[in-house]
């Protein structure tokens, strides 16, 4: 596996060697999945829309729908304004959403076609709504890509009444369904009442009952989002991918927010719980803070199987830096993390991680590919490989055990049902984390080293 | 393979032990099962109708499938169901009567399968090429979503011992690159992934924005070529050319033959040595091809292009006949072969246990030799009695019951004949890029009208090769072999098309989409439906079985007499599996529990 990868560096300038990120228009019909019976629509050639679908639906194991304006040359040529109209048009007469949520591909951005524009001019059946985000696939990442159809929605809907809901809006940032519904477990718990946004449980965890429904049950409502701009505030999880829908929010609305890590692990779940707090006043109550009490506890009783092991972990910005949180947490050392997005933010941050938990000798850097990943652990191993599906490759090739997490695990199922935020994703995380380390450890020790109690 | 399918056998004869637990059920009266709440919703619900009307069975197929194109066409605005309407029939008893519009364009909006040209060039026929370092131009999606997501599977070579599939090369343009171009990055590229690996061949496929900002990928190539003395193509695949995939395939095929097939000398080892031509390798398909036909003592010099190499294409040429199984990909191959080193084709298809005996029967007559053919018949007797006993068990389970398939271009009318083998029969079949000659077969080809989309593509016109032209057989003994028609010659140089295998009543669509998959679902209930990633969960959710014909659900091989038996394994398992029978909570289905009076 991976038989061609030399240990010895090149600094490479042009040539990208197996990406640990793809293109933006991914995130933004993720996204718009988020939306109650939204269609999101793609603005391209067919393949993308198809190629997009494809790998949420092998993640997620559901379907993933989405149309395309299904560019010929001639469109490329004269533009992808006719297109869009018969796109929409055809859309909501077969498919009948509520809403349309464009976003455009390296394509339509290349030849210029104004989105903004073709939209005023369209012919929007009453009661529908069609919105867009720019998202051209040669600048930022996927998660660029989620952020800008976030605030494409919150550009086009949100308003304010000048009544105050009372609300809180959080901004849950790349997370699975499981994780959704974690969160929202604490925020009820917290009795915040809280709109999230996008909210994709219901409908790419949708239950098996018979019947085939193109709109499942779920997603935020258009009315949630309208009333975005009258929340009390607003919680956005992911330093990275949230920063600046969350800014938008606050610049448009006035609605102030705390930017906050992905609640992964103890100290920053801990710091989504004192959010909430902010916002309800009210004490922490006991059940969760016996939860955060299991986690605790459950790093303790296993630390002896994590401290000093060497981690690498790549994967998405955010949850790179949420699950090194994690890691320190468990007394590892988290050698080597990357990520694909070009953001230089989650060098500093990972780095700042280091300094807080004395981690010497690891190395954090963004706009990286796993093949230079595989490169530093052929020239000094680690103990541990955490992230996407893709790291099984390196896992085999170096013979590392390996933990799934992050976007795409295209190779497990029941991952994305359950979550890894929260105390209680922190405590599935460990779990993973040490079975994987004493399953090990168990495979490769001597006969009269092998014991039944550990 | 063997003991894994026979211990799986057995769980899945255990499982299958409640006939109520099949997910679009036949009509199966009430079982313990099904009183006890424990059938699915729709085992429940698709039941035959309590009087059956006094019309033959063929008739009542005939009316439900035409009602069924009504409904779908129905819920269409004006335009698109002028479109769609020549895309689905509903056959009719005579083959003059069916025609169908292919290969035209998807109408945006409408949720077609189909994907694009690049799809088509990079991840169909030039992906696979496993000494070959194929470098994406373009910004970073498209390479991403290339990249170990579909199943062709690899071998290194001992020659080159080289393998490229588990990477994704990509030059991952960006902004500054689509002002500026990206030529000098793709070139960087280049030198980059020569210093790293010193591949023998390098392949560049070009992604939309490239096109449109003029790079040229060609003359890039050629230098490539110049400066390191290797063998590189550039394609021209940019996603918005064509209609689908299909512009992509025949990109893919120019270049390898005008750059690859032809440059090298290395010969048969055999006098029946054959290529596979549209043959991916997934699963390990073209692997069980290969080990059958080397059992009967046929070489298999190369599969196009499943675990294929660069090198070994090179001398395709000078192999003896072409075998064909995907028409639609390669095709282009196989004609200028034909024309350029007198090679001929044949259609074969080694999905189904008849189709394949008749493939390699056909094999045997072309060669006419009487050892060879001798030797065929031994093997087929041989590997259809290692697998004879499990088969009849699983046709038992499994006969009776009807399918729909909707595949890319040539799978649709390939698995009808293992359908058969099994007993079932195919009522819905339907493909995302195939033309009107997959359909209506090679005759309709002169008659198939140009329009501006598949004008774009590139034709190339190739001249008999003065040296490497030889011909088998004359224009009058090809004629020979090939009379008598299905039953009696053999599919030579030509492509009789899916439809002349179906019945009057069932439905063929081209482009299908999400809604006509949806309607036909509750129109025809089939009771299994093979279709893509893309569909697979929405049939499962309506209760129907539904397997992945394009990955096979990471299971395979599925070829020959071997990949029969898993195809039946897996088939059976995924219509008997228990969890069908759970579908419905018990509750909804039995009276509720004594309530206490309130107040009480």
């Amino acid at each position: 596996m991976l038989d061609l990868t030399p240990s010895e560096h090149l600094d490479r300038r042009a040539l990208r060697i197996n990406p640990c990120k793809t293109c933006q228009p991914v995130g933004a019909l993720f996204a718009a999945l988020g939306v109650e019976r939204c269609m999101p629509h793609s603005h391209g050639s067919q393949g993308c829309c198809s190629y997009h679908r494809t790998v949420l639906s092998r993640h997620f194991k559901e379907p993933a729908i989405a149309a395309s304006s299904s560019f010929t040359e001639g469109a490329s040529v004269f533009g992808g304004r006719s297109n869009l109209v018969a796109a929409t048009r055809n859309i909501f007469a077969i498919y009948d959403p509520d809403i349309i949520a464009v976003h455009t591909t390296c394509l339509s951005e290349t030849i210029g076609d104004d989105l903004g524009s073709y939209i005023m001019d369209l012919e929007v059946p009453p009661g529908k709504l069609v919105v867009h985000a720019n998202t051209p696939s040669y600048a930022g990442s996927h998660i660029v890509g989620y952020a800008r159809m976030t605030m494409g929605f919150m550009s086009y809907l949100t308003q304010k009444t000048g009544v105050p809901n009372g609300r809180c809006a959080v901004l849950p940032g790349w997370v699975n369904p499981g994780d959704l519904r974690e969160l929202k477990q604490i925020a009820a718990q917290m009795e915040v009442p809280c709109t999230f946004f996008p909210d994709q449980s219901g409908v790419l965890d949708a239950p098996m009952t018979g019947t085939y429904e193109l709109y499942p049950k779920g997603g935020t409502t258009i009315a949630e989002i309208r009333g975005l701009g009258d929340s009390e505030s607003a919680i956005a999880l992911g330093e990275i991918i949230n920063e600046e829908p969350a800014e938008l929010l606050e610049k448009k609305w006035k609605v102030p927010y705390t930017l906050l890590p992905l609640p992964v692990g103890v100290a920053y779940t801990d710091a989504f719980v004192m959010a909430l707090q902010r916002h309800s006043k009210l004490e922490v109550p006991a059940d969760l803070e016996a939860q955060r009490g299991r986690l605790v506890d459950l790093l303790l009783d296993s630390h002896q199987y994590t401290y000093g092991k060497r981690v690498a972990l790549f994967g998405d910005p955010d949850i790179v830096l949420a699950l090194t949180s994690l890691v320190l947490e468990a007394g590892m050392v988290p050698a080597y993390v990357i990520t694909g997005t070009p953001k230089e933010t989650f060098t500093r941050k990972a780095e700042a991680l280091f300094a807080q938990y004395g981690a010497e000798g690891c190395i954090a850097r963004a706009g990286s590919d796993l093949f230079e990943l595989h490169q530093w652990i052929k020239r000094e191993s680690v103990d541990l490989l955490i992230g996407s599906s893709y790291g099984k490759q390196i896992a085999r090739a170096e013979d590392i055990p390996f933990v799934r997490a992050g976007f795409p695990v295209l190779d497990r199922y029941g991952h994305s049902l359950l979550p890894v935020v929260g105390y209680t994703g922190g405590i599935r995380l460990i779990e993973k984390i040490s079975n994987a380390l004493m399953d090990r450890f168990d495979r490769d020790c001597a006969e009269e080293d092998f014991e039944v109690v550990m | 393979m063997n003991a894994d399918t026979e211990g799986t056998m057995a769980s899945a004869a255990a499982a299958a032990t409640s006939a109520a637990a099949t997910p679009a059920a036949t009509a199966t009266p009430a079982t313990p099962a099904a009183t006890a709440g424990l059938a699915s919703p729709v085992a429940s619900t698709v039941t035959a109708a309590p009087f059956a009307p006094a019309v033959p069975a063929s008739a009542r197929h005939a009316n439900r499938a035409a009602a069924s194109r009504e409904r779908i066409l129905e819920a269409y605005p004006a335009k698109v169901y002028k479109n769609r309407k020549d895309h689905i029939l509903a056959l009719e008893e005579t083959a003059e009567e069916n025609t169908i519009a292919a290969n035209t364009r998807a109408i945006p909006g409408v949720m077609t399968a189909r994907g694009c040209c690049y799809a088509g060039c990079k991840g169909v026929v030039v992906g696979p090429l496993k000494d070959v370092c194929v470098i994406t131009h373009g910004p970073i999606g498209c390479g991403f979503y290339t990249w170990g997501t579909r199943r062709n599977k690899a071998k290194p070579d001992e020659h080159t011992d080289k393998n490229f599939v588990p990477y994704c090369f990509s030059t991952d343009m960006q902004e500054s690159d689509i002002v500026f171009g990206g030529e000098k990055k793709l070139e960087q590229a280049i030198d980059e992934a020569m210093t790293l690996f010193k591949p023998s061949s390098i392949m560049i496929c070009s992604t939309c924005p490239v096109g449109l900002i003029g790079d040229d990928v060609q003359a890039v190539a050629r230098r490539a070529e110049e400066k390191y003395g290797i063998t590189a193509v550039g394609y021209s695949c940019e996603g918005y050319k064509g209609v689908s995939q299909s512009a992509g395939h025949h990109i893919a095929n120019n270049g390898l033959m005008r750059s690859v097939i032809g440059t090298g000398d290395a010969q048969p080892k055999t006098a029946f040595s054959v290529n596979i031509l549209g043959e991916y390798n997934i699963g390990g398909d073209g692997w069980e091809e290969s080990r059958l036909l080397a059992r009967c003592g046929i070489e298999v010099l190369n599969l196009f292009t499943g675990d294929a190499s660069c090198e070994a294409l090179k001398s395709a040429h000078l192999a003896h006949l072409n075998l064909v199984m995907c028409h639609r990909s390669i095709n282009y191959i196989a004609e200028m072969m034909k024309t350029k080193y007198g090679i001929d084709w044949l259609k074969v298809n080694f999905i189904g246990i008849e189709a394949t005996c008749k493939s390699l029967r056909s094999i045997a007559r072309y060669f006419d030799d009487p050892g060879l053919s001798a030797r065929v018949e031994e093997v087929i007797a041989e590997e259809m009695d290692a697998i004879q006993e499990q088969m009849d068990q699983y046709r038992q389970r499994l006969a009776g019951k009807t399918a729909g398939i909707f595949s890319g271009g040539s799978r649709s009318h390939h698995y009808q004949a293992l359908l058969e083998s099994l007993g079932m029969r195919t009522v819905i079949a339907g493909y995302e890029f195939a033309h009107r000659d997959d359909y209506e077969g090679r005759d309709v080809i002169p008659f198939i009208k140009e329009d501006a989309d598949s004008k774009n593509i590139e034709t190339i016109t190739v001249e008999p090769d003065p040296l490497h032209y030889r011909e088998r057989y004359s224009t009058s003994q090809i004629a020979a072999l090939k009379a008598g028609g299905v039953a009696e010659g053999i599919e030579l140089d030509t492509y009789d098309g899916m439809m002349s295998d179906m019945g009057a009543g069932d439905v063929v669509v081209d482009d299908y989409n999400h809604h006509e998959t949806d309607a036909l679902i509750k129109g025809l209930k089939p009771d299994v439906f093979l279709s893509g990633i893309k569909d697979k969960y929405s049939i499962q959710k309506a209760g129907v079985s539904s397997r992945q014909i394009h990955s096979y659900d990471y299971s395979g091989p599925y070829t020959c007499f071997q990949g029969a038996l898993n195809f039946a394994h897996d088939l059976t398992m995924s219509l008997y599996t228990n969890a069908w029978g759970l579908v419905v909570p018990p509750w909804k289905n039995q009276p509720m529990l004594e309530g206490t009076l309130g107040g009480d």
